[in-house]
């Protein structure tokens, strides 16, 4: 039995329509028009038990709303979901006593008591037996380093202090299924490492499946061994962290700022034989995409040294942010997108896209391409991360 | 929250005993010379209105603002997560605050008030016995309406008018400004047909002996059937706005 069976779900909104001016508010008062938003649209995928998987998508992709359906908040409009062999919105009390749920924005815990008295009202809302609770206690302060906090209002800890309680509170009654949402928003370095261990701790010891949703894709290399990919509603990728990375991360690229204008041909010419593809950014700047195995990178800039001066070059990897951002611009993971933004030659249907590619404009795959460079040659790679 | 706010807890007594003072000696001058109005002695008067300001302060919460809040701000979500009736817990939250407030305001409270003003409490024990009954009743429509106006956030998204309208609606036709005998007979006729008056007025007129004898069981069987007729409302709303959440706010 899958932890989560998800087939053809389908969620709409009915969505106030505010029409303008003071007219318009007028207007709304007697006579109101709705939009039916389709936040999810039509998803399947099956989680088997014990994985943990990334759930991952740009804001307004519909991923809180497929948490709160599988969590039994929010009622389906159409499709079907099994969590742990319930369907959550039906069976909703007996439901969730198997699940255990952090939301990242919102807390679960009393704000105006100490932290220890919400530990024992879940206790007693979930019937822990003591001994029980007295152990999973024990082994959640001392993972999540709580024995400080416990006693402590939960309107003063700080934010990391804040999620690490909340953490422990979703587990105190040792759920079969973790549902996470962006747990590790605001946190600190530090803090983040420590949740990201625990999290792979216990899925270790107790085989606890877990469903995360983050921004931080750092969070998914660290934990995740699946990745979920959500656009738009739908699921644009779903499958291995590695596949994705193979699949897409196949090469390095150099970029190259040079002392005067050089042309795409000359480029070309200089590096005739080598299997990689160039793209002219501006005036100055160029890169050129080297994949693994065709060529390396000392070839190539032994071609291009002597011939034109240059002034500077970065040597660029593709990392996950990357790949994750160009995903969402093209709106596909599939393999065509992925090989006409690689620009690989060879491999069938290729020839073509080389040529439009070849030739400096085209498709609007490669123009994607080039404004994505423009972005990465001008601005440092770790700001990337912060705009995804 | 009144144990982990302390001030919250003393300028409470000070504001109820200050409400009851208020409206004991504008009653006084209403009265005049007059020995009894509207069925009721000055005294009599008085106790109603020293009882149904301490009834109130057990009787009353604020279901319907922390519902609504929890809808508008999303917390509500969080409620769901949990492995109980939202209702039960909400009604038992209140039970707790209520027992909270009557051991901690009422009845200190009434000590107090009839040191300072003319109040006469019953003498039979009878009447002790229904009248706790009574106010227990009085909490329980009193927060069925509440949770009803709370539920009613799901689908009006801010319910603030409607929350005011049932608080003034609440206050005037329950009998704790004016008693019901004091409204014209149209009004009252329209006053039997709702449950307001169950939550103050009918306890009220059996601790002052204003209803007595067979009269407090009559008084007491409307109070169970504004009960029973309430559930009916707020379990229709309670499944209809389960398929109407969607949660604000992420």
């Amino acid at each position: 039995m899958y932890a989560i069976d998800v087939r053809n779900l389908r969620k709409n909104f009915k969505v106030q329509k505010n029409r303008e001016g003071l007219k318009g508010a007028l207007r709304d008062l007697f006579n109101r028009e709705y939009t039916e938003v389709e936040a999810v649209k039509n998803i399947s995928f099956q989680i088997p038990q014990g994985e943990i998987c990334g759930y991952i998508g740009e804001n307004g992709a519909g991923k809180s709303t497929t948490i709160k359906m599988l969590t039994g908040i929010l009622v389906p409009t159409s499709g079907e979901i099994r969590v742990n062999g319930f369907v959550p919105h039906k069976e909703r009390e007996s439901f969730v006593r198997g699940i255990g749920v952090v939301f990242g924005q919102r807390s679960q815990l009393w704000w105006d008591i100490g932290v220890i008295e919400s530990f024992q009202l879940l206790r007693k809302v979930y019937r822990v037996p003591e001994a029980d609770f007295r152990e999973r206690l024990d082994e959640l302060t001392e993972r999540l380093q709580l024995s400080d906090l416990l006693n402590r209002p939960v309107r003063k800890l700080s934010l990391g202090q804040r999620m690490r309680c909340e953490l422990a509170a979703s587990l105190l009654h040792n759920p079969q299924i973790l549902f996470l949402d962006e747990p590790t928003i605001g946190l600190d370095i530090v803090v983040k490492t420590e949740i990201r261990d625990f999290l792979k701790s216990i899925n270790r010891r107790y085989g606890t499946t877990i469903l995360l949703t983050t921004h931080d894709l750092q969070d998914i290399e660290a934990l995740c061994s699946r990745v979920i990919m959500l656009d738009d509603g739908r699921i644009i990728y779903d499958g291995g962290l590695e596949e994705l990375k193979e699949r897409w991360g196949q090469g390095k690229e150099v970029v190259l700022r040079f002392a005067e204008e050089v042309a795409q041909e000359r480029l070309e010419q200089l590096t005739a034989g080598l299997d990689v593809v160039w793209t002219v950014d501006n005036r100055l700047t160029a890169s050129v995409f080297i994949p693994f195995g065709k060529a390396n990178v000392s070839e190539v800039l032994a071609r291009l040294v002597g011939a034109i001066e240059i002034q500077d070059i970065k040597i660029v990897e593709t990392n996950t942010d990357d790949i994750v951002r160009e995903i969402y611009k093209s709106g596909s993971a599939s393999a065509d997108a992925a090989q006409s933004l690689q620009r690989i030659a060879g491999g069938s249907g290729a020839a073509d896209e080389q040529g439009s590619l070849g030739s400096g404009n085209g498709s609007p795959k490669a123009e994607v391409r080039r404004a994505a460079q423009a972005g990465t040659s001008e601005s440092d790679e770790r700001d990337v991360k912060a705009r995804v | 929250m009144m144990l982990a706010y302390r001030v919250n807890y003393y300028s409470g007594i000070i504001i109820y005993a200050l409400n009851i003072g208020a409206y004991y000696f504008l009653w006084k001058a209403i009265y005049g010379a007059q020995e009894s109005l509207g069925g009721m002695t000055v005294t009599q008067m008085t106790t109603y209105v020293a009882v149904s300001w301490m009834a109130r302060a057990f009787y009353f919460n604020n279901l319907d603002r922390e519902i609504a809040n929890e809808i508008k701000d999303g917390s509500v979500a969080i409620q769901f997560i949990r492995p109980y009736n939202y209702i039960v817990v909400k009604m038992m939250q209140g039970l707790g605050e209520g027992l909270f407030r009557f051991a901690l305001f009422s009845v200190p409270g009434m000590v107090i008030v009839s040191l300072l003003f003319p109040v006469e409490l019953p003498t039979d024990p009878f009447v002790w016995g229904m009248f706790l009954l009574m106010l227990f009743f009085s909490f329980l429509i009193n927060s069925q309406i509440n949770i009803i106006t709370g539920l009613f956030a799901f689908f009006l998204e801010n319910n603030e008018g409607l929350m005011r309208m049932k608080r003034v609606a609440v206050d005037l036709f329950s009998g704790l400004v004016v008693p019901m005998s004091f409204f014209p007979g149209w009004a009252q006729e329209l006053m039997n047909l709702l449950p307001f008056q169950a939550i103050t007025y009918l306890p009220g007129a059996v601790f002052t002996g204003k209803t007595a004898g067979g009269g407090v069981y009559h008084v007491l069987g409307i109070q169970l059937i504004w009960f029973a007729v309430l559930i009916v409302p707020l379990y229709v709303l309670w499944r209809a706005s389960r398929t109407r959440l969607f949660v604000q706010g992420g």
